[in-house]
């Protein structure tokens, strides 16, 4: 393993956009969904970005788009130096072996007509991870890491629980040894005593591997727990960005403090909370000036006009909104 | 430390897993009572067409004047027909004709559509969009039965051509079906977490998309090979597929259905096995399909 | 709490289970407990504990393999076990109602949202068309669906899921019930928007003092919402006590995991404890104590032996540990049937 930088940067979001034409028959005018709008944001090596949001925000097309899943419409991601937005085919298939993901359903992620062990020889072979002969040991002691049996090898993915599917997409993942994995919602399936039992495996093959991971989830203790720094989407858009600490003693942002206060949590008593008004405006007709201000309990005619900036409102911190202290 | 779900489950013995995985295959064929009664007949009916020669009694074209419209008897086991032909050797040589004209037209079909499908459903576009589909559609709006004269009246009139008929009109049936499939498998994450494995797009519809479209493929085929025999069956009964004095049972059924009053054997026999063989490989294919889905149990 | 109130719906005993071909299985093995009358009782568990089957079977909406294998369901003096097709669909949407947790799939998409919820009131009550729409109207602003006129003649799919779930509830409360059912009411939905829905459902209990009887997974929401708590695990109760006091003070090991388990916006936490394994599948079900394969504190005698449900003041706990017999159990060394070694280290870790 080679010596790591303290904060080297991973991974380089610039203006990141995705665009969706839904509708446009051969009358109908085509409507633009703006599932992503100019993202920009780094990834540091070894780090957890936790991007939480509600549904539709946008965060499971950004992760799709940064490993070019989706094609974004705007923007770079940059990798070692690469834009992923730009490479060609072959490249990009390469390049799949540094980066990975986890998706969320735990029986739509697994194929299956094929075996765990099928599976994951399929992909440790097409990228040349161990030699033939090594490739048994190398896949049982990977599933032993994830805390499956050698068993699993065997088994199809129908003959597992939910939790134990979720390990398999694990393995899938760690097989071919990636640098940065996108866990797309990958807990929010399970029940509570095995997304315990998940998030600790993650964060345990994280520091053994000195891996790094963005953490996409719509739950916000789960990504508070996880992650260093955690980004907030509204509508597309990083509304807030920090440190984890930081942004949940002084959310600046007034969605982020509404989103903190609405979780129920149990540790304490009930509280006074800011109960947001209305629905998450479609995607589709999205406000003008700060796209928050349909629901902001503290929106005035300047953010109704004006789009505010993205910027740093502390050293780390970075909101984008007009009164952000 | 990473934790183990399964400790407490008592050990497991890992068997070889391609014996597992067969024994676990024909274990759901067998229990299916149906699906193996489908299969015993389809295998006899194709024993039977492969050994026609030596399982006829008569030559199926030797004409008896002096046993014409003969009902069943000891001699002529399904009876005779109006040339005095016996019905039983018929039926049996038939089985050659019906089962090829089945089992050709539907490979053709299968053929050509599986990989236009496949295409098609997987990387959608103008050739997908404007071309396959609007000429699948234009296809599908003739009736089947039609179609398959007019290909056939223009390839000229034999059981090969008619077979090339039947085939190119169940084509449509075969990439609209496959396409839908793949459109609907593309979409799903575990095609998705093998693109991000890096998984060229090849090895994803072979070895990933296509084993998940079997199941409804596999029930298309056997409908689509009883529809072809019934296809050929007219053909023939309208003169463009098999030619006299070949039998098939097709042509069989068209003939006897002129002494339905006097001699009702000639056409109950063709269409009984027409019925048998129809209704065994639907069985059949129903059972390989269960038998190929690992979560059926 | 203070004092004793009447119950508005006793299970007693309940036994559920699906009809296979030959045998059949066990879900729900002897589910006790009682709703009572303006409480919000929640019931909380994982996949797999039976907590939405109980809600079936009192609603009679079991699925067709399903079957009441014993017990009772005393719901206004009647048990509801004995009623048949007719007399159950008399009471549904009546006194008894329920909303689900997908707000989409149990509307009609073909109709107005207005339309379905006069349908109800039509159903119930011996009104005209007029007065159903009125009365479904009302429901609307009770619910606190905003310009609530023009939202009756809209079709499912030009609702939010937010909207929609306001919808289901206004659909439940048009009849007013005694008792509302709610499975899993906001799991569908964003926090932003279960903030809101939760709200609601506090205000109209509190408003009309109906019953509700909320199953969640989610104990967030729980610790929001009940007045007390009922754990479920693999088809048995095996706890039940007043919200803080069950999360201040868990007595059975498996709540105490399941809490400690759930990562905290106020804690700070590198490993989060948990419960090893999964739940058992009804199949491999332990003889004794059900969670016995998975306690940290299980001794020989819990594997063989079914603690009884032992009730004490407004606290009940079905473990063993909270019995005279605890002191006298032997303790877990060695290993059990299925191979499981147990060392001393794995009884006392928590």
């Amino acid at each position: 393993m080679d010596v790591k930088q303290p904060n080297k940067i991973l991974l380089e979001v610039n203006g990141l956009k995705k665009y969706f034409s839904t509708g446009g028959g051969m009358l109908k005018k085509k409507q633009q969904v703006k599932a992503v709008d100019d993202m920009t944001f780094t990834v540091k090596e070894g780090e957890t970005l936790g991007i939480v949001g509600e549904s539709g925000c946008g965060k499971s097309t950004m992760g799709r788009t940064l490993l070019r899943l989706q094609h974004p419409t705007a923007g770079e991601v940059i990798y070692n130096g690469q834009d992923i937005a730009k490479l060609k085919n072959k490249d990009l298939r390469k390049l799949r072996k540094d980066i990975q993901i986890i998706f969320q359903d735990p029986f739509g992620s697994l194929n299956p007509r094929m075996t765990v062990g099928a599976m994951l020889s399929e992909i440790v072979r097409t990228h040349d991870i161990v030699s033939k002969k090594e490739e048994k040991k190398y896949l049982e002691e990977l599933l032993l890491e994830v805390g499956l049996t050698p068993a699993a090898y065997w088994k199809y993915p129908h003959e597992f629980s939910g939790g134990q599917r979720q390990r398999v997409s694990i393995a899938r993942a760690l097989a071919v040894q990636p640098k940065l994995i996108i866990c797309d919602e990958a807990v929010s399936a399970l029940d509570v005593s095995v997304q315990a039992q998940v998030l600790n495996l993650l964060q345990h093959l994280k520091k053994k591997h000195g891996l790094t991971y963005i953490f996409i989830s719509h739950d916000l203790s789960v990504v508070k727990h996880i992650s260093d720094r955690v980004g907030v989407m509204y509508l597309g858009k990083l509304v807030e960005l920090s440190d984890k600490h930081d942004l949940y003693e002084r959310p600046a942002h007034p969605y982020t403090q509404a989103l903190f206060s609405a979780i129920p949590d149990i540790t304490e008593e009930k509280q006074e909370r800011i109960v947001l008004k209305g629905d998450v405006p479609s995607p589709l007709h999205i406000p003008s000036g700060c796209r928050f201000h349909t629901r902001c309990p503290l929106a005035t005619d300047k953010c109704v006009e004006e789009a505010p900036v993205f910027e740093q409102v502390r050293d780390g911190h970075y909101a984008a909104c007009h009164y952000a202290e | 430390m990473a934790q183990v779900e399964e400790t407490h489950l008592p050990k497991e013995k890992i068997e070889n897993p391609r014996v597992r995985m067969w024994k676990m295959m024909f274990g759901r064929l067998f229990q299916n009572k149906l699906a193996v009664f489908g299969g015993v007949v389809t295998f006899g009916l194709i024993f039977t067409a492969i050994f026609a020669a030596w399982l006829a009694p008569h030559d199926p074209t030797e004409q008896n004047y002096s046993a014409v419209l003969q009902g069943p008897s000891l001699e002529y086991w399904f009876g005779t027909d109006n040339l005095g032909r016996d019905l039983f050797s018929r039926v049996i040589y038939g089985a050659q004709v019906s089962l090829q004209a089945g089992l050709i037209s539907v490979g053709i079909a299968l053929a050509i559509g599986v990989p236009i499908g496949l295409i098609s459903g997987y990387y959608r576009g103008f050739l997908d969009e404007y071309i396959i589909m609007r000429l699948t559609d234009a296809m599908l709006s003739i009736p089947a039965l039609v179609l398959a004269l007019a290909l056939a009246a223009v390839l000229g009139a034999g059981l090969t051509n008619a077979m090339i008929a039947i085939g190119l009109v169940l084509t449509p049936n075969f990439i609209r079906l496959i396409r839908g499939e793949v459109l609907a498998h593309r979409e799903k994450e575990y095609v998705e977490a093998g693109k991000a494995s890096g998984i060229s797009d090849f090895k994803l519809i072979i070895k990933h998309i296509l084993p998940n479209t079997m199941a409804p493929i596999m029930v298309q085929a056997t409908l689509a090979i009883a529809a072809a025999i019934i296809v050929e069956a007219s053909l023939s009964y309208l003169g463009l597929g098999t030619q006299p004095p070949d039998p098939s049972w097709g042509s069989m059924l068209a003939n006897g259905q002129g002494y339905l009053d006097s001699a009702p054997w000639i056409a109950l026999f063709p269409g009984f096995f027409i019925f048998l063989t129809v209704i065994s490989i639907n069985l059949f294919g129903d059972g390989i399909r269960d038998m190929l889905d690992p979560k059926m149990k | 709490m203070g004092e004793k109130m009447d119950a508005q719906l006793k299970v007693e005993d309940l036994h559920v289970g699906f009809k296979q071909k030959k045998s059949s299985v066990n879900i729900l093995n002897g589910v006790s407990f009682q709703v009572y009358k303006g409480e919000t009782l929640c019931i909380v568990g994982e996949s797999g504990c039976g907590k939405s089957l109980t809600s079936l079977s009192i609603m009679g909406l079991l699925p067709k393999q399903g079957e009441v294998q014993g017990g009772k369901i005393e719901f206004e003096g009647e048990n509801l076990v004995q009623k048949n097709m007719k007399q159950m669909s008399r009471l549904r949407g009546n006194d008894l109602s329920m909303i689900f947790q997908e707000p989409m799939t149990s509307l009609n998409p073909v109709h107005t949202v207005g339309k379905q919820v006069a349908e109800v009131v039509r159903t119930h009550r011996q009104v005209g068309k007029k007065e159903a729409y009125s009365r479904a109207l009302e429901m609307f602003e009770l619910v606190g669906i905003p310009s609530p006129a023009e939202r009756l003649h809209n079709y499912p799919h030009e609702l939010s899921g937010g909207m929609r779930q306001r919808v289901m509830i206004a659909m439940a409360l048009a009849c007013n019930p005694k008792l509302l059912i709610a499975d899993e009411p906001t799991t569908a939905l964003d926090v932003t928007i279960q903030a809101q829905i939760l709200e609601l459902l506090n205000d109209i209990k509190a408003e009309r003092q109906m019953s509700i009887m909320m199953i969640t997974h989610d104990l967030g929401v729980v610790s929001e919402v009940a007045d007390r708590v009922l754990v479920m695990y693999a088809g048995e109760v095996i706890e039940c006590a007043n919200n803080r006091q069950l999360f201040n003070n868990p007595q059975h090991p498996y709540t105490q995991g399941l809490i400690a388990s759930i990562p905290k916006l106020k804690e700070e936490k590198d490993e989060l404890p948990i419960i090893e394994g999964s739940v058992p599948s009804p199949e491999k079900m332990p003889k004794g104590c059900r969670f016995s394969t998975r306690c940290p504190f299980a001794k020989q005698e819990c594997l063989t032996d079914s603690p009884p449900l032992q009730e004490a003041e407004e606290h009940t706990v079905r473990c063993w540990m909270h019995t005279d017999r605890w002191e006298e159990m032997t303790p877990w060394k060695g290993v059990d049937e299925d191979g499981r070694e147990a060392t001393e280290q794995d009884l006392i870790r928590s």
